[in-house]
């Protein structure tokens, strides 16, 4: 249940208030934690983990105003639910607390029906604001969900420079055609859950899952320094954890796996499509178009992982690339330069 | 203003929700912190400190509510919106009506 067994902080000077107000919570069967001011009271708010906090105004050292400014100015403390119990008279103290983000305000002394009243309340709006959180963490990316906590939500794309990495598994529609749907859901998950490892144990950040395929971006939304080359290094590990499942898949007398990448790096529009109601991150442009023919050019240049001219110029030499000369590309004027990464073999 | 020095319903109304064994622990703590709190009030008006004035005022104040001692809470009220006081006549009235609580806590603590 929301209402019990919540870890709760009161904030008041004064001795019978803090111990009564201590008392009723623990009533509630909350368990309750108490400091004598505000400096001390977000002291313990940085230190340990609390679901709500009970505030008095009237406190020497730092009063319950100034909490409150210092909690909206933390991120960590910023969604704490606050309840204000004070007896300081007058609207403007009430309205003013409110402002600054107090979810509550009891007058002292406190009535315990309402007390219970409004904790519950408080417990369960932040309840589902942890899930809220908790489902945006999982269908975008921490760091779409950081950049959606920072920024808001706007529909709309900004011009910035990333890499963009598209990989698949190759000849996939006849290993499906081999083997049952749940062994399929099974190798997609196992096979997600390695790509996922690789690409952001290098800072990058898998923005699309289709079918087989994926694309990552490097530097988007949030910046990255030495975007290139934390993507051709993400490639490395990806065909080495593949290596790996492949030797525990041939044991088990099952194909082998192969994955083709194609990277490339560029100007991108980064931002948010759909409607109000239902979005998603995207980006577009050249640099996503080139990344896919790179990708798909694998199958035919027989190589795993092949990377564009400015990903080959932001490595500046330290890796060992192979040059495949120009190619013409569906959709491009131009032949366009393709190197190609050697993946080590084991 | 009540006429009775502790207001029978609130007290009441407190034990029930808090359990009288820790009313009566609540009460010695306020014994403890009322006469500090007095002090400071003192204090407070001989050094024409405004600010530790009110604050001493509104917790008196927010205590004597809490036990139903509701003249003592109407005075320390006065005290706190009022501000400081130019003699210690209404401190003097305040004093003797905290002992007149303290007598009712501790004669209801008994029983």
């Amino acid at each position: 249940m929301a209402e019990s067994g919540s870890r709760l902080l009161v904030a008041d000077d004064n001795k019978v208030n803090r111990l009564l107000l201590g008392r009723s919570l623990e009533q509630l069967g909350h368990r309750v934690a108490m400091a004598e001011n505000g400096r001390v009271a977000l002291e313990m708010l940085r230190r340990e983990a609390f679901d709500l906090l009970l505030l008095d105004m009237e406190m020497p050292e730092m009063d319950g105003f100034q909490v409150l400014e210092q909690m909206v100015a933390d991120a960590h403390l910023r969604d704490l639910p606050v309840i204000v119990t004070s007896s300081l008279e007058g609207v403007a103290h009430v309205a003013r607390c409110i402002e600054l983000g107090a979810d509550d305000y009891l007058p002292k002394p406190v009535n315990p029906v309402l007390l219970k009243a409004r904790i519950s309340s408080s417990l369960e709006k932040k309840r589902l604001r942890d899930q809220q959180q908790a489902l945006v963490k999982r269908f975008a990316t921490s760091e779409v969900a950081q950049d959606l906590q920072q920024s808001g939500f706007a529909l709309g794309g900004k011009r910035l420079v990333a890499t963009v990495m598209f990989s698949d598994i190759r000849g996939f529609t006849s290993i499906v055609e081999q083997q049952s749907p749940e062994e399929t859901i099974e190798l997609l998950n196992t096979w997600y859950t390695l790509m996922f490892d690789a690409i952001s144990g290098r800072g990058g950040v898998v923005n699309q899952m289709i079918g087989d395929g994926l694309m990552a971006l490097f530097g988007a939304p949030l910046p990255l320094a030495d975007g290139p080359r934390s993507a051709v290094l993400a490639a490395l590990d990806m065909i080495e954890m593949m290596q790996l499942l492949n030797v525990e898949r041939e044991a088990g007398g099952k194909p082998a796996l192969r994955i083709g990448v194609g990277i490339a790096t560029g100007e991108v529009i980064a931002g948010y499509t759909g409607t109000q109601h239902r979005a998603t991150y995207t980006c577009i442009g050249d640099t996503v178009n080139l990344a896919a023919r790179m990708e798909a050019h694998t199958k035919l240049a027989g190589q795993p992982i092949l990377i564009d001219q400015a990903t080959c110029d932001a490595l500046a030499g330290s890796l060992n690339l192979v040059s495949l000369g120009p190619v013409a590309f569906k959709g491009k004027a131009a032949e366009v330069p393709v190197h190609a990464v050697p993946a080590p073999t084991c | 203003m009540a006429d009775t020095v502790i207001d029978a319903a609130t007290f009441a109304e407190l034990q029930e929700a808090a359990g009288a064994e820790f009313v009566g622990e609540l009460i010695g703590t306020f014994f403890e912190e009322a006469p500090q709190m007095l002090a400071e009030l003192r204090a407070a008006q001989t050094a024409a400190s405004a600010d530790a004035f009110r604050r001493a005022a509104h917790s008196i104040k927010s205590n004597a509510n809490t036990f139903g001692a509701l003249r003592l809470g109407e005075m320390a009220r006065e005290l706190e919106l009022g501000g400081l006081v130019a003699d210690t006549a209404p401190l003097e009235t305040l004093q003797a009506e905290y002992e007149r609580v303290a007598a009712a806590l501790r004669e209801l603590s008994r029983g």
